[in-house]
Parts: structure tokens; C-alpha cells; sequence
């Protein structure tokens, strides 16, 4: 879409896109470029000599056991927490949906997760499940399962997917909800008068019609996932035990500054934008089509 | 409502309110710590109801902090920080995004389509896949250490921009055209009556913005070497990492109590604008 009416100005333009060109330059397409050289390079730990080496990194990286066990990993976290973060918030959302008396005052107490930081959602599951001290880890003792996610690599794994969904749901929530109360009320009426009941009418009308809103919500789900994570693993677990919550975008940090592997790091993190700009294409090209319907 | 069946209406609400009592849980268990003395919070199990040291607890991290060497700073400073790199981050964002957005629908210029995509390409380099290089380059800058570090390397926004542009172009031509018969310029137009009859968009885009700034992690935590400029959320987390011998928990507990209520307040009072907001930005 175009405007008819327009401004004849010849550098008034340019300065006014100015400030965000320059930031996008600077901050973003130069690492990124520099992030692609490096993965073909390798550098010796002194910082003096840099050999060009092809695909040698990324070779590399496909032959390190460890980068397969960390993108597993990755791909069982994501599909844990979008599947539970979905399945959670559609719940809440249709429940919601349903109740006329305090349905602001449930929204308004459901949407507030959102604004709490990853890492500091990362802090509040870790004193709820602390081992010496934890509320729910004493609960749970008291029913004979021993939770400490200090040691055990798949209840750290849990808990990291716990702290992710909370701090999604509220998202995922208003989502839901706002493609539920997008459903003509006359569809529902008219099933309910051909006597389907509640559970018919959900799965027959309600959960086709929102199939578009989920299949948006997997998306920004799988990215948050993949991407916006990093705080609530950082402040929980940093990686461990070992390398059992240690997810793509945590590995190319600590590979990168704690490890000093540079080409490596950079190999990795043309593979991570590799996969952002999938997930970012599946996106849109599923927004575009949901404008036709 | 469809029909009247009170036992799916009474579920729905035991349904809810179960799952409100879920998700208030953590955060109430944050306030009953950060309520109590260090000894009562050593002793498991932990109390469920608030104790008398409230004052005390917030009294003490806001103006002294606690634990050893640079975390023992006064949380005043860091939520100092972090306010300067939330309102930063979300007023730069708005103030290049909606003069990019103008240029690029109020103007014909050779290369417009190129900025507009190169813009577009920003949503598909989040700065956790390329952490090492643009630390590189902000380290190149001089930038470490400092609050233009923390915020301009953060302001480039696509989707600010795409939710300007959808705006403009929902404004009627006819505007435009008086103000040029007018005789105004492209600035005046923009200033008298582009920019108040935005006012919504950017409401609801700094509530985003406002809590995307407040809450970065990885970027203040890389940037940032002199405790002078920490930010409140990097530094809970760090000090929930601090192996003591005696752990402190009712003032971590106060800790990020104070780290999350700013950006929840925020939420809670511009409900309206915080949907709005969410809604849009992913258009």
C-alpha cells in the first residue's frame, strides 16, 4: 500500500531514517557480518594469527557430540514448553471465555507474569524448588520424591520449562483470548440448538476456528523458547548439571566468553540466525495467509 | 452464554482461580520471604504467611545491599539504572522508529524499499545469536561501561517502525493535502498533526517498550563491568548465584520483589494500552 499524497523533499527523508539506518548498521547487520567471517576463520588463543579455513568450524561443530546432545536438548525444551505453555494458557483462555461474573478482574490477574524478567523468574523457581529451603521441594519430600535440581539433570530441565511456561502464559493467554472472543457467537448458538453440547461444540467449532491463533502462538512460542530463555537458564542453572539445561543460545555464550572459541561460537551463531530467519518466514508467510480468510 | 449449565460454569471458575493461585504463587512466596528475618527463612519449612521484618529487609537492600565485594551495592542505584535504560530504550525506540515510519510513508527517495527491508531484517537477528561480535564492536565503540552503551545498541527497532508505518497509512490522505495546500512543512505536518494523533500507538508501544528495556538480561550483563551501572535485574540474578556460606534469602526475596514490581505496576495500571501494545506489535 502506497500513500497518493506525498512530501518533495530530497535529504529531508534521508535524515529522518537516518538515526535508525545507522543503529541498524552499526549494531546489527556489522556483527552479523562479522559473526558469518569468524565462522570461517580460526583464530589461535593469543589473538595474533587468523587462518581462513572454509567450513572447518562448522565441520567441527557437526562432529562435536556435545553441540548434538545441546541442540536435542534444545528441540525437547521447546517442544515442552510450547506444548505445555499452549495447552495451559488455551485452557485458562477458554475458561475464561466462559464465566460472565469477573472475567476482567481474572484477566487482569492473568496477564501480569508477563512483565516479570526471565532471570528474575528464573530466581523465583529456584527458592520454591531450593533444595535446603524450598517450599515445594519440602512438599514434594514429604510425598518421597527427592527434588534437587542442583544435581538431577532432568528435574533441572523441568524446572527451567516451569519457569519458561509461567513467564509465557500471559502471553499465550490474551492471545487465546482475543481469538476466542473473535468467534461469531451465531456459530455457537446454532450448534447448541442442533444440541451439541459444550465438549462437541469446543472440539467441532471452537478449536478449528482457532487454529490460526495456535499455530501463531507455536511459532513466537518455539522462538521464545529458542531465544528468550537465556535468562531463566543464566539465573537457574547455568547450563548444568553438566551440560543437561544447556539450550543453543546458552551454548554460543558460554562457548564464546567463557570458552574463548571464537570460530566456533561464530559457527554456532550463523546456525542460530539460520534458524531465526526459518521460524521468522514461517511467521509471516503464515500471517499473510491469514488475512484472506 | 449459550445456555445455563451451573456445574461447567462452577469448574470454569475452580478452574481459574486454581490457575490464578498457580501463577500467584511464586510471587507471593518472593513477598512472605522477603517479610521474615535471615534465620526464619533457614529453617525449612518455609512460612506461608508474611512476618514483622518487611521494613527492615526492603529498608536495608534499597540503601546498603548486601552480600561481599561489587554486588554490595544499595538497590536504589540499580533500580536507578535500570529506570534510565527502560524509559531510554523505549522512548529511542519510538522517537527513530516513528521518523523512520514518516519518511518512508510521506516520502518518495531512491532506496526507500531498501530501508524499509533493511529495517525488516533487524526482527531476524535477535541480539542472543550474535552476542560475541556485538560485544566486539560496542567494546570497539568505547561504549562499555556507560548508559549509551546499555541503550542505543538496543533502540533499532522493526517492529516500532512496522506499527508506525500501519498507522500512517491509515491516516486520511486528505490531511496531508490541506496541510501542503496549507503551505506547511513535512516537519510541521508532522509535529502538529502526525505526532498527537499517534498518541495511542505510542502509548501502547512504550508499555512494551518499558518493559522489554527493564527487563534485558544478557545485554547489561555483558556490558556492564562497574557496579555504578548495574541494573536491578542482572544483579539478582547474579547475587541468587552468589554461593554464600549464610544465604540471605528475605533479601534476595526483597531484591526482586523491587526488580519486578516497576514493570508490573506498569502492566497493572495501562492494562489497556499493555494489550494494545501486545496485540499490535506482532501484526
Amino acid at each position: 500500500m502506497e500513500k497518493r499524497v506525498t512530501f518533495n523533499e530530497r535529504t529531508l527523508p534521508y535524515l529522518l531514517v537516518a538515526p535508525q539506518i545507522i543503529i541498524t548498521l552499526v549494531f546489527f547487520f556489522w556483527p552479523s557480518g562479522q559473526a558469518i567471517w569468524q565462522s570461517v576463520l580460526i583464530e589461535d588463543a593469543f589473538g595474533g594469527n587468523t587462518k581462513f579455513v572454509w567450513f572447518d568450524n562448522f565441520l567441527h561443530l557437526f562432529a562435536d557430540a556435545s553441540y548434538w546432545a545441546s541442540a536435542r536438548l534444545t528441540l525437547v525444551f521447546s517442544a515442552l514448553v510450547a506444548s505445555i505453555g499452549l495447552a495451559v494458557s488455551l485452557l485458562l483462555a477458554v475458561m475464561a471465555d466462559r464465566v460472565i461474573r469477573g472475567a476482567t478482574a481474572y484477566k487482569a490477574f492473568l496477564v501480569w507474569p508477563y512483565a516479570v524478567a526471565p532471570a528474575v523468574a528464573g530466581v523465583l523457581w529456584g527458592f520454591l524448588f531450593n533444595p535446603s529451603v524450598g517450599i515445594v521441594a519440602w512438599l514434594l519430600q514429604g510425598i518421597g520424591i527427592e527434588f534437587n535440581y542442583v544435581l538431577n539433570g532432568n528435574q533441572a530441565l523441568l524446572l527451567i520449562v516451569f519457569a519458561a511456561v509461567w513467564n509465557q502464559v500471559s502471553y499465550n493467554f490474551l492471545f487465546f483470548l482475543a481469538g476466542l472472543q473473535s468467534i461469531p457467537r451465531s456459530l455457537i448458538e446454532a450448534a447448541a440448538i442442533d444440541g451439541a453440547g459444550p465438549g462437541r461444540r469446543f472440539w467441532d467449532i471452537v478449536f478449528p476456528l482457532l487454529s490460526p491463533t495456535g499455530f501463531f502462538l507455536l511459532v513466537i512460542n518455539i522462538l521464545y523458547a529458542f531465544f528468550g530463555t537465556f535468562g531463566v537458564v543464566d539465573a537457574l542453572t547455568k547450563g548444568g548439571p553438566g551440560q543437561s539445561t544447556s539450550i543453543l543460545v546458552y551454548k554460543v555464550y558460554n562457548d564464546g566468553f567463557r570458552g574463548q572459541d571464537l570460530g566456533g561460537s561464530a559457527a554456532q551463531s550463523v546456525i542460530l540466525m539460520i534458524i531465526v530467519i526459518l521460524l521468522t518466514v514461517v511467521q509471516f508467510r503464515f500471517i499473510e495467509r491469514r488475512v484472506h480468510y | 452464554m449459550v445456555e445455563n449449565r451451573p456445574f461447567v460454569t462452577i469448574l470454569s471458575h475452580l478452574v481459574l482461580v486454581l490457575g490464578l493461585i498457580v501463577i500467584a504463587f511464586p510471587v507471593w512466596m518472593t513477598f512472605v520471604a522477603s517479610t521474615h528475618d535471615q534465620v526464619t527463612m533457614l529453617r525449612s519449612p518455609v512460612p506461608l504467611l508474611p512476618g514483622p521484618h518487611l521494613i527492615d529487609n526492603y529498608g536495608q537492600v534499597l540503601t546498603e545491599g548486601f552480600g561481599r565485594g561489587s554486588l554490595n551495592i544499595p538497590v536504589w542505584l540499580t533500580l536507578v539504572n535500570s529506570l534510565i535504560m527502560a524509559l531510554g530504550v523505549a522512548l529511542g525506540k519510538i522517537a527513530i522508529s516513528i521518523i523512520s515510519a514518516f519518511a518512508i510513508v510521506y516520502f518518495r527517495f531512491p532506496f526507500r524499499m531498501w530501508f524499509f527491508w533493511a529495517i525488516f531484517i533487524t526482527l531476524m537477528l535477535p541480539v542472543e545469536v550474535r552476542i560475541v561480535p556485538t560485544y566486539g564492536v560496542v567494546a570497539n565503540l568505547g561504549m562499555l561501561d556507560s548508559y549509551s552503551g546499555l541503550i542505543i545498541p538496543l533502540i533499532a527497532s522493526a517492529t516500532a517502525t512496522f506499527l508506525f508505518r500501519q498507522f500512517f497509512l491509515s491516516v486520511p490522505d486528505e490531511l496531508a493535502e490541506a496541510a501542503r495546500v496549507d503551505g506547511a512543512s513535512p516537519m510541521r505536518f508532522f509535529l502538529d498533526i502526525l505526532l498527537p494523533m499517534s498518541r495511542t500507538t505510542i502509548a501502547a508501544l512504550f508499555v512494551i517498550q518499558f518493559i522489554y528495556g527493564w527487563n534485558q538480561y544478557l545485554w547489561p550483563l555483558l556490558i556492564t563491568t562497574k557496579e555504578s551501572f548495574y541494573t536491578v535485574v542482572m544483579t539478582v540474578s547474579r547475587q541468587a548465584n552468589v554461593t554464600d556460606s549464610v544465604p540471605s534469602w528475605n533479601l534476595l526475596m526483597a531484591m526482586a520483589m523491587l526488580a519486578m514490581l516497576p514493570p508490573v505496576l506498569v502492566v497493572i495500571f495501562m492494562q489497556r494500552q499493555f494489550v494494545r501494545g501486545l496485540v499490535e506489535t506482532e501484526k
